[in-house]
């Protein structure tokens, strides 16, 4: 016990030595049967999913709670060496843009699908900052489904966020450019360089997704964004910043002004404008990719054309709130009506009114435009500010009891604050530089208040030392009681900035456990071993394999040469639950498969060298699973060793010549 | 002999051990008890204590299946049914003579087992395999947990007419 009170005052100590944290120790902090919380026993499931953004890695980790243990890493914008995603022929196209293939990305931000403002557990979506585009992931698989590319946008980092209904969802653009792609100076800024903020439909019943049009606002930087709900339904907000319209050494030209905005958007005046025309329909290439869960196969199209609406010709679609200072979060709360718009270098919170909102804009009582765009009064619409929360606001999520919940990036802490009043409630230290914090349905009508999670930028000292780099980490705090409570913190994979969490039974008993062979549609299944061939065809060879506790079929292959364009088809057999089979080719130069039972994956091989080349089952299948393997024997381009192939008694018997040449 | 007898009953020990975690409805506690009974290759099915109750369920095997009527001749269709589920699901591991392949030939195992623990042994592996004295004895034979291969009702049925047709019954 010494020693623990030892050991805790120690890091206490390093935590207050941290230059910006000015904060309790962690001893307070982890008092209380923090252990006891977070254990899950041995066989006993976690209460939420928490699905987690992979930052630079361009993956999605899932994580329960309150546990903390990872149990997937689902690849979306990144190629993923671990299962074949973007190297196996059937998912390629997944990673298709105008730019050809985009084999990585920045993932920021993650949505859960919502109908009437609840989670309901059928997609997730998540956006690429870097080359912009927004994924939907089907949760029956933990698959990545569908990734729609933008034009016309760059730095995706406001999305991808939805409306109420998933009716759409948002991506707003954080770098501002030239609409096309006219070659202009950088110095035109003013003049040439727009954002937009695009509107992806998103099919109530089958989840695809369309760009249904993109809203042209004035060159400036969009940062993050919610929708309205209950009865601020119909609106889209969006913070900004940089609406200085600076293009050099933003930390000082973009932190001019005393007040950015907060941009409001109708969102169904502005799908109304789309219907009558009002848009303007202009050339605008981007990729459409889609996984077809019956063929197995992702396919790309070229999309030729978006929908731009220009605010000026669509009265009453946009209008701007003034928002000190640099604003970055931008969330509503439960009911609505609370727009908390956090200045990322202002030392308080302002909190917006909805109604308020409304009133000023009937009233159309504005200060003036922003090119074009009504500004509204500051002081009509706003509900109060939180005065001296901490440094440096980030982001907000609400427990649904009234209490709103801030991240601060500078003075490293959460704190909690009323809603009613904008007093201050509670403080807890992070360790450090939390970025977005989350609670389980935070973002929607009804968050579920027993947990947050603060997703932290920096871990130093928190874990065994790793080299220069250390994991980024999470923190898991129970808000149940009045005062909150750190329980538990967990290292991330990739830099964690948002996160989303939902009950475990919303998902858990909807998965698919292994795919229906006798349903399988890929073009290149074998139905059973008897159909297993190997065909060539000039000098492309289709391999038709089956993978199966704890052989392959064909395991020997005779007759192909360097240079031949080899494609292994292996359909996983087996009709049980977590059993796939992996294929893995000596000196490849791609990456494995795993493939699913009742899947059908293709892995290309195009070998340069003559010789032997192994290949067996990477995923430990059986006590055989050592066994599961095979040999390709590529012969010098231009030899005529028959094309031959087999396993057991079918496999090549030797020949004549076989023989003479062993001696 | 007697070494690598040791060794079998170590690997089949760590196997069902092993396995324990996957199916939902095993108990976990169970393992180690089977393990020592898997060992035991005195217990198979049909053994001499056929008139004890614990027999006649070894016999039937654990399943749905407790009394699988069949008919004479050959249903042909189910035959041919089952032959195809064979090519896509079976043919893999048993071949349909008596030679093993990763699983057991099927050339007598109507002579071998009960249609009910045929039945009950396709539709519900994981718990035969835990609980079922000949399907563990199998298992220490051939070393790989027969996948279950979600075969339905039916599937399980025609199967087991393409066994039986196998074995030139009628
Ligand atoms: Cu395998």
């Amino acid at each position: 016990m010494k020693n623990i009170r030892l050991l805790l005052a120690a890091a206490a100590a390093v935590a207050v030595s941290m230059p910006s944290c000015k904060m309790k120790s962690t001893a307070a902090a982890v008092e209380g049967g923090a252990a006891s919380k977070v254990y899950v026993a041995p066989g006993k499931y976690d209460e939420f999913y928490n699905f987690v953004s992979g930052g630079f890695n361009g993956q999605v980790s899932v994580y329960g709670l309150p546990s903390g243990r990872l149990l997937k890493i689902i690849p979306v914008f990144s190629v993923f060496p671990e299962n074949g995603y973007g190297y196996s022929e059937e998912t390629k196209a997944m990673l298709n843009t105008t730019q050809g293939q985009v084999p990585w990305d920045d993932q920021h931000h993650l949505e859960l699908s919502q109908t009437n403002g609840e989670q309901d557990g059928r997609w997730l979506f998540a956006n690429a900052n870097n080359t912009p585009r927004v994924a939907r992931i089907d949760l029956k698989t933990f698959k990545t489904a569908e990734i729609l590319q933008l034009p016309n946008s760059a730095g995706n980092h406001s999305s991808p966020f939805i409306t109420e209904n998933t009716e759409y969802v948002v991506a707003g653009t954080r770098f501002s450019v030239p609409l096309g792609a006219e070659d202009v100076p950088i110095s035109s800024f003013k003049k040439n360089f727009k954002s937009t903020a695009s509107f992806i439909k998103v099919d109530s019943s089958t989840g695809h997704m369309s760009l249904a049009f993109q809203i042209v606002l004035p060159g400036m930087n969009l940062d993050l964004s919610h929708a309205g709900k209950g009865p601020s339904h119909d609106w889209f907000f969006f913070s900004s910043y940089n609406t200085e319209q600076a293009y050099t050494l933003l930390e000082v030209n973009a932190s001019q002004k005393d007040k950015d905005y907060i941009v409001a958007v109708n969102w169904k005046k502005a799908e109304e404008y789309a219907k009558a025309g009002k848009g303007k329909k202009v050339p605008a290439e981007y990729a459409h990719n889609t996984f077809d869960e019956q063929k197995q196969l992702a396919t790309s199209v070229m999309e030729k054309e978006t929908l731009l609406l220009d605010p000026k010709d669509c009265p009453d679609m946009v209008y701007m709130i003034p928002c000190p200072k640099s604003p970055h979060g931008c969330d509503i709360d439960p009911t609505g009506e609370y727009i908390v718009g956090s200045g990322k270098l202002a030392a308080l919170i302002p909190v917006f009114s909805f109604s308020k909102i409304m009133d000023a804009m009937q009233k159309k009582d504005f200060e003036g435009d922003f090119q074009g765009i009504p500004i509204l009064k500051y002081q009509d619409v706003l509900h109060g500010e939180v005065q001296k929360p901490g440094l440096g606001p980030l982001h907000t999520e609400f427990d649904g009891r009234g209490n709103a919940y801030t991240s601060m990036f500078l003075s490293s802490e959460v704190v909690k604050w009323s809603l009613k009043d904008l007093k201050v409630l509670d403080r807890v230290p992070t360790y450090y530089s939390v970025g977005h914090l989350m609670i389980p349905g935070g973002d929607t009508k009804k968050p579920n208040g027993k947990y947050l999670v603060a997703y932290n930028k920096i871990t130093k000292d928190r874990y065994l030392p790793t080299g220069p780099e250390l994991a980024q980490s999470a923190q898991l705090y129970d808000i149940s009681g009045d005062k909150m409570q750190l329980i538990l913190d967990y290292p991330t994979v990739g830099e964690p900035h948002y996160g989303q969490a939902c009950p475990a039974e919303l998902i858990r008993d909807k998965q698919v456990k292994f795919y229906d062979i006798t349903k399988n549609g890929n073009q290149y299944v074998t139905m059973g071993e008897k159909n297993v061939k190997v065909v060539r065809n000039g000098n492309r060879v289709d391999v038709y394999m089956t993978a199966i506790r704890s052989h392959l079929v064909p395991d020997n292959i005779e007759g192909v040469y360097v240079g031949d364009n080899v494609y292994f088809h292996v359909t996983n057999l087996e009709q049980d639950w977590d059993i796939p089979h992996g294929f893995a080719i000596k000196n490849n130069p791609n990456a494995e498969l795993l493939i699913m039972p009742g899947e059908t994956v293709t892995l290309k091989y195009t070998p340069l060298k003559q010789g032997i080349q192994p290949f067996y089952c990477t995923d430990f299948c059986s006590a055989l699973h050592q066994e599961m393997s095979g040999y390709l024997r590529v012969s010098p381009k231009g030899s005529n060793v028959p094309l031959r192939y087999g396993t057991g008694e079918t496999a090549p018997a030797p020949t004549a010549a076989d023989t003479v040449a062993a001696k | 002999m007697k070494h690598s007898h040791s060794l079998a009953a170590i690997i089949i020990g760590s196997l069902l051990i092993y396995s324990c975690g996957s199916g939902p409805k095993t108990d976990s506690a169970s393992g180690n008890a089977q393990a020592t009974q898997a060992a035991d290759s005195s217990m198979v099915a049909g053994g001499k204590d056929a008139s004890s109750q614990a027999s006649a369920d070894e016999k039937k095997g654990t399943g749905k299946f407790t009394d699988v009527k069949l008919t004479h001749p050959l249903d042909q269709a189910m035959v041919t049914s089952g032959k195809a589920v064979y090519d896509l699901k079976c043919g893999a591991c048993h071949k349909l003579t008596g030679e093993k392949l990763v699983g057991p030939g099927w050339k007598g195992v109507t002579d071998r087992r009960s249609p009910e623990w045929i039945m009950n042994f396709v539709t519900n592996t994981d718990e035969m395999l835990d609980k079922n004295a000949a399907a563990q004895s199998m298992l220490e034979v051939c070393m790989v947990r027969m996948p279950n291969q979600h075969l339905s009702d039916d599937d399980a049925r025609h199967v087991l007419e393409f066994m039986r047709s196998n074995d030139n019954k009628n």
